[in-house]
């Protein structure tokens, strides 16, 4: 048997993610998550009497904070690993990884620990995030929006 | 190449789990479970690890009242980086030592290693030990501990845990009776997440030689036990046995890592893997068998996956390897 044909042999033996069901759980959820900051945003705007922008921050901070709260009690991976992307697309994600990765080097130092590993996970995002801002804002630019 | 031995005689194995791995179906068998907590009283996961590994190779040798002088070789090998767990356990030790690595099949490498020289009646006594810990291969291979990364079907699941054996050339009632090295296979496999494909066929391959070498038929054992291929890997052993070899091993075969936990109940995925895995079914269930003599012949394959993240992201595939070792009762 051939490396090909061992590949092709291999593929009867795994079992296939059911992508559908997967997709239809983040878009609930997810959904779920936005109506919920879609609530804060009010909230935060009518009783701190702040504009929508700032509250938008605030919306943010609060979910990175509960994120972050969680990944250290031990909870987060496991709601993860139970609704996956719902979670990891909003900025729950990002603070997750973060959290997660921060966690995972705080015996090895505060420089050679938690200083150079925090962005392990999350570096892609910021880097690929600022780089695709970048030519959005020239395409905007261009069409004139 | 196989090679059978004469002199060469198991005489303890010493094996500590995991509150996790004490779980599953083999509880009664451990001489010693640590507590859930897996940093077991040390301040970093990687020192829990040599900590487990150091107790295994003391307990081992206070059960039989021996010394560190009495030992003439200490072979171990782990899944940290540059064997860090084993070389450290060494240093606790004061005991010539070899470090040896072949992933999660380092124990039989190191049986095969100890065999000649205790068959050439070089040397006495050796203690061969491994371990492995979740969370640190966690870390070093996958992502951080708390990420909740999205986990395959086919995913197996790291055991926590440490063994160390006692062979030695003093006749024992149980006797290493051959060896088969085996070659790296790679059948191109680059999926992390599915290592019982990439290591069956070293599984198959090495179990087909060794069957071939000394002439013999699958049931000339009462078990053939592989390393961690997990339930989807042992069923593609089983086919692919069929398929090239025209070898029915289905009947008396299993794989420690469908053995070591409840995979039902346990969310382990496809099974338990790493060092640990088939060293804490082989000398805790197995070699407590064995010494009831309800098994009397049995072939272990522990099988290793040779993975490294720097060439798996430089697009190379993942070369796998196991070693057979023929155990066998005697009167």
């Amino acid at each position: 048997m051939n490396n090909n044909e061992y590949q092709e042999f291999v593929k009867n033996y795994t079992p296939h993610e059911n992508i559908f069901k997967n997709a239809l759980l983040t878009f609930i959820l997810g959904g779920i998550i936005g109506v919920l900051s879609e609530l804060l945003l009010e909230g935060y705007s009518i009783y701190l009497n702040l504009p929508r922008k700032e509250s938008g921050i605030l919306v943010i901070l609060t979910l990175i904070v509960i994120s972050s709260i969680l990944t250290a009690l031990g909870v987060m991976d496991l709601l993860v690993s139970k609704f996956k992307s719902a979670l990891l697309i909003p900025i729950t994600g990002f603070a997750h990884s973060m959290t997660s990765a921060s966690l995972e080097y705080r015996k090895e130092g505060l420089v050679t620990g938690i200083g150079a590993n925090i962005f392990k996970l999350s570096g892609t995002v910021i880097l690929y995030g600022i780089v695709s801002v970048y030519f959005f804002g020239i395409i905007r630019l261009i069409l004139g929006w | 190449m196989t090679i059978q031995y004469n002199n060469v005689y198991l005489k303890d194995g010493y094996t500590i789990a995991g509150t996790y791995e004490a779980d599953g179906p083999l509880r009664e068998y451990f001489d010693d479970i640590y507590p859930k907590d897996l940093y077991f009283g040390e301040k970093t996961l990687e020192k829990a690890e040599i900590k487990m590994q150091t107790d295994s190779i003391s307990k081992l040798l206070n059960r039989n009242k021996l010394n560190d002088k009495d030992i003439n070789l200490l072979i171990s090998g782990d899944l940290q980086n540059q064997i860090a767990a084993s070389n450290y356990t060494a240093r606790n030790f004061n005991i010539p030592f070899l470090g040896i690595y072949n992933a999660c099949a380092t124990l039989s490498e190191g049986i095969s290693i100890a065999s000649s020289y205790l068959e050439n009646k070089n040397f006495n006594n050796i203690v061969i030990s491994t371990s492995s810990h979740n969370m640190v291969a966690e870390k070093q291979f996958r992502n951080p501990t708390e990420y909740g990364a999205y986990k395959h079907k086919t995913t197996t699941f790291t055991a926590t845990g440490a063994c160390s054996i006692l062979l030695t050339n003093k006749k024992t009632n149980i006797k290493i009776e051959s060896s088969t090295i085996g070659k790296i296979i790679d059948k191109g496999i680059t999926d992390v997440n599915h290592m019982g494909a990439v290591m069956a066929p070293a599984a198959a391959d090495t179990i087909y030689r060794h069957l071939h070498n000394l002439n013999r038929d699958p049931n000339y054992y009462d078990l053939i036990v592989t390393g961690d291929l997990g339930v989807y890997g042992k069923q593609i052993l089983i086919d692919y046995m069929k398929k090239v070899y025209k070898l029915d091993i289905s009947k008396n075969y299993n794989d420690c890592g469908c053995m070591l936990f409840d995979i039902g109940k346990q969310p382990v995925y496809a099974g338990a893997s790493g060092p640990v895995c088939s060293a804490l079914v082989i000398f805790s269930y197995i070699y407590k068998e064995m010494k009831k003599k309800k098994l009397k012949k049995v072939l272990i394959v522990p099988t290793g996956a040779l993975f490294s993240p720097t060439l798996l992201f430089q697009k190379e595939s993942i070369p796998s390897i196991s070693h057979a070792i023929g155990i066998e009762v005697i009167k």
